[in-house]
């Protein structure tokens, strides 16, 4: 991409809750820099000034759970040279996943007065399982100085270096005792993707996967180490049926141990 | 390394209640101690000035995937085995900036990033640790290319070793013949002793540097040689606590004659690819280099950080990972430590602390699995 003329930024939200795109806002130090670099066209948390499309890059995040906005991923990604999705629900559905492991209308009746004005698909699905994706950025928020990184290699022409293997190997060297060798304490760490920096362990919480499935997650042989360390089922289930919920690996390893 | 020829053959006797003039005659002598003391339930290294700091009466118990720390009745000061993590972490730094480029108009230019780096003194590394440490020099302190990183590192360290008083529940330094007595690769070193009402450490001197700390503190009486034969049992003894161990006999072949033992899938049926095992390890050197730049294009870094041939990065080449399952890859890693190894470094890649036994989050157990291998042995 030509450094003379600053390349056009739109952040889109679907279904989520926005802390992916305020972690483009969270970048303080660094957003200064961001503007001079890349001119932010639309992204409505940050100004109401919109310019029209198309834009170098898309960011997008939360989940395709209407028919209304599986239209309207299709007209963004018309408009998008560069698509990429930001954080969990983008990815993978997010947390709103959990509906797909049930019927959606037994949480519409139970959360709303009148369920009948709620019109919503039945599975909450990731931006890749309807347009084409060119990069995904995981987390549950995405953490912000990979955002930056990201951006940082799309202007410059290099790969971004956001690496996919388990959150164990920046808990160790980082320096981190092991939360579930030394503690007991359970972590889903070893079948996790790297890059929030071992947040939790860092401060002897185990690892919630919010960056969802590491590249080769094994995820069997974590759930039987947590079983020998006390879990149950239900805690199993609970477990891998967070924010990357409808992740297959992760799907599949909360669906064997249904009760 | 040269200056560690044996040239000291005196023995000499530092009380235990002496310990802190030890400890201020290596801060006299511009160390800064890197010692053993308790954190996050466990006992880790970090810098020390007193022996208060020291996990005194405080032994560890490692298990398979396990690791917990336990009151002793003993209070000794080095009661315990090998820590979480290894001495590569001081030396072979996990995340090292190499260097910055700056733009300046019309080029740029880079500044080579080689801080101060103060002495250290390693105090409570195990012959095993130290066996570790003298075949990564050999890595990057040999032949045609040093590691500048690692040898400015090395250059400012003092290496105190002290002898295990018992074997922990995962060595096996007997059969990777490490230990459990420090024959070398030390400063000094150092054998903590409670015999008949005295507590004493038997202290032996491996180098120059050693020697001149001693020269800081008032001298120290010669030890006796019952104290000599003392040591010795006492380390026999060490020796016959090891509850794992590995037959090396053709270990070689083993590796080499089994590429496709049906041993491998299953143990990739347990092994998460986390790397927590190279991690932990104090021979694994593996590094991977990362491009960084800011925004603006005006500043580029290059880190090195630890890797492992866990992950698929590893290996990718044009087109895909070389070593794409997690059988391919536990073989690769198990293969490199016990045999490739010999024919690189012409010696064993494993020094049996037993580490990648502890640390493994689901026990994944190597005495166990070379076991396993040498009853499956593919026939030839």
């Amino acid at each position: 991409m030509s450094r003379n003329i600053k390349p056009k930024l739109a952040v889109w939200k679907f279904a989520s809750c926005d802390g992916c795109q305020l972690s483009l806002l969270d970048c303080e130090d660094e957003l200064l820099a961001f503007a001079n670099v890349i001119q932010i066209a639309n992204f409505p948390e940050a100004s109401r000034a919109v310019i029209k499309g198309k834009y170098d890059i898309s960011l997008v995040e939360g989940s395709i759970t209407t028919s209304h906005d599986a239209e309207r991923i299709h007209k963004i990604r018309r408009q998008s040279k560069f698509l990429m999705t930001i954080g969990a629900c983008a990815t993978s559905g997010g947390i709103q996943a959990l509906r797909n492991f049930t019927d959606v209308s037994r949480f519409t009746s139970m959360v709303y007065a009148h369920p009948n004005y709620i019109s919503t698909l039945n599975k909450s699905t990731p931006i890749r399982d309807h347009v084409y994706v060119d990069f995904e950025l995981h987390g549950c928020p995405i953490n912000k100085y990979q955002l930056v990184e990201v951006c940082s290699a799309l202007l410059h022409g290099r790969k971004p270096v956001t690496p996919s293997y388990s959150v164990c190997m920046e808990c160790k060297r980082k320096g981190n005792v092991c939360v579930m060798v030394a503690h007991n304490t359970l972590c889903l760490g070893p079948v996790t993707h790297a890059g929030c920096d071992a947040l939790c362990p860092s401060y002897n919480r185990g690892c919630f996967g919010c960056f969802g499935p590491k590249e080769t997650p094994q995820t069997t042989s974590l759930a039987k180490k947590w079983k020998e360390l006390g879990a149950k089922n239900d805690d199993v289930v609970r477990a891998f049926r967070g924010f990357y919920a409808y992740a297959e690996p992760f799907r599949k390893e909360s669906e064997a141990h249904e009760d | 390394m040269e200056k560690k020829k044996k040239k000291y053959e005196k023995q000499l006797i530092l009380p235990a209640g002496e310990f802190d003039v030890f400890l201020q005659a290596l801060n006299k002598a511009g160390y800064e101690i890197i010692g053993p003391t308790v954190e996050d339930q466990a006992i880790v290294f970090d810098t020390i000035t007193s022996s208060s700091e020291l996990p005194t009466g405080w032994t560890d118990e490692q298990n398979a995937g396990s690791y917990r720390l336990h009151k002793t009745e003993e209070n000794l000061f080095f009661d315990f085995n090998v820590s979480p993590h290894s001495w590569k972490k001081r030396l072979h730094l996990a995340n090292l900036l190499l260097w910055q480029a700056k733009t300046n108009g019309s080029g740029f230019s880079i500044a080579e990033s080689n801080g101060n780096i103060p002495k250290q003194a390693f105090l409570g590394v195990r012959s095993c640790d130290a066996a570790a440490i003298e075949k990564q020099d050999k890595i990057f302190l040999q032949g045609d290319y040093i590691d500048t990183a690692y040898k400015s590192r090395r250059d400012q360290t003092l290496i105190i070793t002290v002898n295990c008083s018992k074997a922990g529940g995962n060595c096996f330094c007997t059969s990777m013949e490490t230990g459990p007595y420090a024959k070398s690769g030390y400063d000094l070193s150092l054998t903590e002793i409670k015999k008949n009402g005295r507590y004493f450490f038997y202290l032996e001197i491996g180098s120059d540097e050693g020697a001149s700390v001693l020269a800081g503190m008032p001298a120290l009486e010669e030890a006796s040689v019952d104290d000599d034969s003392f040591v010795r049992d006492k380390m026999r003894e060490v020796s016959k606590m090891m509850k794992k161990n590995v037959d090396t006999t053709d270990i070689k072949s083993l590796f080499y004659d089994n590429y496709d033992n049906s041993i491998w899938t299953k143990i990739a049926e347990r092994c998460m690819n986390c790397a927590n095992c190279t991690m932990v390890c104090p021979t694994c050197f593996c590094t991977n280099v990362e491009d960084v730049t800011d925004l603006t294009g005006a500043e580029a870094e290059r880190w090195r950080r630890w890797d492992s041939c866990f992950t698929m990065d590893f290996s990718y080449i044009h087109g895909g990972s070389v070593r794409p399952s997690a059988a391919n890859r536990y073989r690769h890693w198990i293969t490199h430590k016990f045999a490739a190894w010999h024919d690189q470094f012409d010696e064993s890649g494993c020094v049996g602390c037993g580490r990648c036994i502890t640390w493994c989050p689901v026990g994944i157990d190597i005495t166990q699995e070379i076991q396993n291998l040498r009853k499956s042995k593919t026939p030839v």
